[in-house]
């Protein structure tokens, strides 16, 4: 795998807000059809790559390569042709309040796809029946528990077939169940449809069980990139800590890497 | 404290400045985008935040028209010139007190309503969500609601000088016994059309403004449930304000 251009590649990603630097020169590599876990502690800027890879956030330096296309200097028309071409599972699913169900799946077919109407609800029944939530089309975003709403963000992401994937904490927030539950969703969408992922969390049992590869943000930098089991065997202390839920000083985690 | 008081000054100057480039620069993307507007989701717009606002309208305006005849009626009786009175309500709600007190009205409820709806959507990742899946806010959120504000507010107009007229004469006719025919004379022989066309004309921009502000205020919005709050309060005090303005100014260019 690592011998093949990776579908994602970043390089000496810098982001800052003001003096506070969120990713300090990051590198890291997804390779197409893999499913990249990305954990760390809450406020290390998980969720900050997930919005420079949609293009929502422009890094201060660095660079973000999309299957082959450097997206630094991309126009907004630009970012809209790449984007067509990922779905994105917001922390908060990012359900439209003015919508149902259907017509949220029904969105990106309609807007990006434009298919005939009976073509879009045979799509969307699909989709809601893959995420184990059928005949759910007339019910308002208001009207499902935390756990539906992720199930029918999922399912609105995969409706346009993305060949990326982007899951910005998808399972915080829900019970054990559901966690596994949206993380074999996850790994089911990943082997039928051999989509890249990248699957933003600190919730280690979905890490686990949805991804192939694990790297750990901690700083603004990747302090440990390896499959599930190196990071399960990691001997980093920063890595060993967070994946055993071990309350540690920083200065001790920091002098001992 | 002079150099505190100067650069908390600056600060307030230059965000004010920012902010003033930011909303005209929304304002240009806007008519870029009048295109791409969806006219179903116009229409929708239109009832949502033009027709359920008429209640309101009216009241205000009806309230407006007879208060406004009841400082005036009595005295220009006593002066003699109680067959003015019907035309003097009739031109000051036209040309000014029609236009802008429902540009007051519609920022507060419609200009709260659009800032609150896209705050919420923007704390929610709604907004977001839009642009990852490539539909342009702009487009999908701010152009339908400009183009439904803007062209329901001349109807607001025309309906709010109806009632206020109509409040005016039963003041005059009641209070201070000015009979129907001569209050009716009055407006036909001092009110021109293009009072009230005027008056139409002002309140497209007025409601250019509220939608404008609304959105931009709305998009902007600082995280969280309080975020949301400051930018609806934000969005109707700065719309009431530039409608004040803008209607000095628009009045100098239509009516002087």
């Amino acid at each position: 795998m690592q011998n093949e251009e990776p579908m994602i590649k970043i390089r000496q990603l810098k982001i800052a807000f003001g003096d506070k630097v969120v990713l300090d020169n990051m590198d890291l590599d997804v390779y197409a059809g893999e499913t990249l876990a990305i954990i760390g502690p809450s406020g290390t800027g998980k969720s900050t790559v997930i919005k420079v890879l949609t293009g929502l956030l422009s890094p201060n330096s660095g660079s973000v390569v999309i299957d082959g296309q450097e997206t630094s200097g991309f126009d907004e028309e630009q970012w809209d042709a790449l984007r067509k071409r990922m779905g994105v599972v917001f922390q908060y699913s990012a359900l439209f309040d003015f919508l149902n169900v259907g017509d949220n799946v029904a969105f990106g077919l309609r807007r990006q796809l434009r298919l005939p109407e009976e073509e879009i609800a045979k799509r969307v029944s699909e989709l809601l029946q893959m995420v184990g939530m059928p005949d759910t089309q007339r019910l308002l975003p208001s009207e499902l528990s935390g756990g539906m709403k992720k199930r029918v963000g999922l399912a609105r992401a995969l409706a346009v077939e993305p060949q990326i994937v982007l899951y910005d904490e998808p399972t915080s927030g829900l019970d054990p169940v559901m966690t596994m539950t949206i993380s074999r969703l996850i790994r089911k969408t990943q082997r039928q449809l051999g989509v890249t992922s990248v699957l933003v969390t600190h919730d280690m049992a979905s890490a686990y069980s949805a991804a192939d590869r694990i790297a750990m943000l901690y700083k603004g930098r990747i302090v440990q990139l390896g499959t599930v089991d190196e990071i399960k065997n990691s001997s980093n202390p920063v890595v060993h800590a967070f994946i055993n839920g071990l309350e540690r000083k920083e200065e001790d985690i920091d002098g001992q890497q | 404290m002079l150099q505190a008081i100067c650069r908390a000054l600056g600060k307030r100057i230059l965000d004010f400045c920012a902010a003033s480039g930011r909303l005209t620069l929304l304002f240009i993307a806007t008519l870029r985008r009048l295109k791409d507007a969806d006219m179903k989701e116009v229409v929708r717009q239109m009832a949502l935040l033009g027709a359920d606002s008429l209640p309101i309208v009216l009241m205000t305006i009806m309230c407006t028209g007879m208060v406004f005849s009841v400082q005036t009626a009595k005295e220009f009786v006593r002066l003699g010139a109680a067959s003015t009175v019907g035309g003097i309500v009739a031109i000051a709600m036209a040309r000014e007190l029609v236009p802008v007190l429902v540009g007051v009205v519609v920022a507060g409820r419609i200009g709260a309503a659009i800032a609150a709806e896209l705050g919420t959507m923007k704390v929610t990742e709604q907004i977001d969500a839009l642009r990852v899946m490539a539909a342009n806010p702009i487009s999908f959120l701010v152009v339908p609601r400009f183009l439904a504000v803007v062209l329901m507010m001349p109807v607001l107009v025309i309906f709010a000088n109806f009632i206020g007229n109509i409040g005016g004469w039963i003041v005059a006719h009641y209070y201070a016994g000015i009979g129907t025919f001569t209050y009716e004379n009055s407006i036909r022989t001092l009110a021109e059309f293009y009072d009230v066309f005027g008056g139409m004309v002002k309140s497209c921009f007025f409601g250019a403004i509220i939608a404008i502000v609304g959105c931009y205020k709305g998009l902007n919005a600082p995280n969280g449930a309080e975020g949301v709050g400051l930018a609806t309060t934000a969005s109707v005090v700065l719309s009431i304000i530039l409608i004040f303005i803008f209607n000095y100014f628009l009045s100098i260019v239509i009516y002087v």
